[in-house]
């Protein structure tokens, strides 16, 4: 196990390592960095499981407050699950690069010779890994206990995934915004819940027409759509960020 | 190629004089448009068959909502400026015009709201252009907030330039996932306002305040942009020789200048 994380340090510092003596492509790096995530993840699999609990416990509180009726909570139940979605996946954000940060991991990624903006995506990957598919996988069950139909399933999962993909992209961006600031987490939801507002509304919806059991294909696209553009441009401007947060 | 005046415009000595020599001639002109604008929107021109004298909140309302989406961009720009050149003064443009913008966004919401308690019946509606530009104030907080929070002003300069531009490619996408949201969820809204219909009467007022504000933003901005540079140069030497009165009024007015720290 750790063998293979000496092998991302050097996968990924390879100008500076007499063991990669050909220059490793950004692919390579890339997914070594994603590993290397991963791994480090795993090991401490009590804060794993914190997002989906968190998300667990929201989903409690909205019946509590609001009625037991499922009838009342089926027409709450696409904004509860995806404002439950969003806090979850702000929560671990904060920590996203705080520790690689401090043990000038960063440092080593900028100054690595490839580009830093793909390590940088490869770490919010691993972030959606770790947050956005479990949450995809268990909004269906929190949808359940909201009275939704089974039918509905399917298309919970597809626009939870999706769009939680974008999540994590504007939330890394907010994290590395905020990486010089101490105790960041007011200003952390400050900065990315209004930029993630349009995947709240897409997501809502199709998760409404879902449940609904009409077609969704519509907004889940436009979550898409949220989605690429946010793979083509977050990880420039995470790494402009990291950069300024580097010097 | 004469690029001297541009380059000068980077110094912050330069702009500093600058900024103070140009204030009034955007104050003064802003000062008549907006009292020309106001008596013209205010007094001439005839009510609305359908809104009566209501309507004529429009002359303060639509010129806030324009300059906060100007104020926006101009911010935006200028910090994508100083992030791609390293230019200081345009960071201390960007840092200038945030709470100018949020104020502006403030001032539209309010008027907004004001506007639909007779007109809808309720201060709060949730249509689409209060909702877009009461997230356009939280991006403006946010941009704020993450200033205020960075000790390092170089720091907080590029770190906020590089939200500003996340924000400009953001706000499109806000605006038009807003719209479709909210035609979906509830009937269009009874006010509809067709701008090229106004006769001239109405529009030409209303082109008064849109200038004069613009006008008015500018005057603001340069006053603001000085206290920045000021408060960005404080250690520099010509800030003493800027501010200290020239030897002739001292002698003139003899007395200790009250109000300020030695």
């Amino acid at each position: 196990m750790s063998d293979s994380i000496a092998q991302a340090a050097t996968a990924v510092n390879g100008s500076f390592s007499d063991r990669a003596r050909t220059p490793r492509s950004g692919l390579t790096a890339a997914t070594l960095a994603l590993t290397r995530d991963l791994r480090l993840a795993f090991r401490k699999r009590g804060q794993l499981i914190q997002p989906l609990v968190f998300f667990a416990i929201v989903t409690t509180l909205f019946p509590l407050a609001i009625s037991p009726e499922l009838s009342r909570l089926r027409d709450v139940a696409p904004g509860v699950l995806w404002v439950a979605a969003l806090l979850s996946s702000q929560l671990a954000l904060e920590f996203l690069f705080r520790d690689d940060a401090q043990d000038g991991t960063l440092e080593q990624y900028a100054l690595s010779g490839q580009s830093l903006s793909g390590l940088l995506f490869a770490k919010t990957s691993a972030h959606w890994l770790l947050t956005g598919l479990p949450l995809a996988l268990m909004a269906p069950l929190a949808g359940l206990s909201l009275g939704v139909p089974v039918g509905a399933v399917p298309g919970i999962v597809a626009s939870v995934a999706v769009g939680s993909v974008a999540l994590s992209l504007i939330g890394s961006m907010g994290a590395a915004l905020t990486l010089g600031v101490k105790r960041s987490g007011a200003l952390l939801s400050l900065l990315t819940l209004p930029l993630a507002m349009p995947v709240l509304i897409f997501g809502a919806r199709a998760t409404e027409l879902a449940i609904k059991g009409e077609s969704y294909g519509a907004p889940l696209e436009l979550l898409g759509a949220v989605a690429v553009l946010g793979i083509t441009l977050a990880p420039l401007a995470t790494a402009a960020a990291v950069r300024v947060n580097l010097e | 190629m004469a690029w001297t005046w541009f380059h000068r415009l980077g110094s912050p000595p330069y702009i500093y004089s600058l900024a103070g020599r140009l204030t009034p001639w955007f104050a003064w002109p802003a000062a008549l448009l907006m009292v020309g604008g106001l008596y013209g929107g205010l007094i001439l021109a005839p009510p609305d068959y359908q809104q009566g004298d209501g309507f004529r909140i429009i002359y303060v309302h639509a010129p806030t909502a324009w300059m906060s989406l100007m104020v926006y961009t101009t911010m935006a720009v200028s910090a994508a400026i100083g992030l791609i050149w390293r230019i200081k003064v345009s960071h201390a443009v960007a840092a200038s015009c945030a709470p100018i913008g949020a104020s502006f966004t403030l001032c539209a919401l309010v008027t907004g709201s004001l506007w639909g308690a007779p007109m809808w019946g309720t201060y709060w509606e949730w249509d689409p252009r209060l909702t877009s530009e009461l997230i356009l104030l939280f991006l403006y907080l946010g941009y704020m907030g993450l200033r205020s929070a960075m000790e390092d002003v170089q720091r907080a300069d590029r770190a906020s330039a590089v939200l500003a531009i996340v924000g400009v490619v953001n706000v499109p996408i806000i605006h038009f996932s807003v719209t479709w949201w909210n035609s979906l969820h509830q009937a269009p809204s009874v006010m509809k306002f067709d701008r090229p219909n106004l006769p001239a009467s109405m529009l030409m007022p209303l082109l008064m305040m849109l200038l004069g504000f613009t006008l008015f933003f500018v005057a603001i901005l340069l006053v603001r942009l000085r206290g920045e540079v000021l408060s960005r140069e404080r250690t520099a030497s010509w800030i003493r020789e800027a501010l200290s009165p020239p030897m002739s009024d001292r002698s003139v007015s003899g007395k200790p200048i009250s109000g300020v720290r030695p």
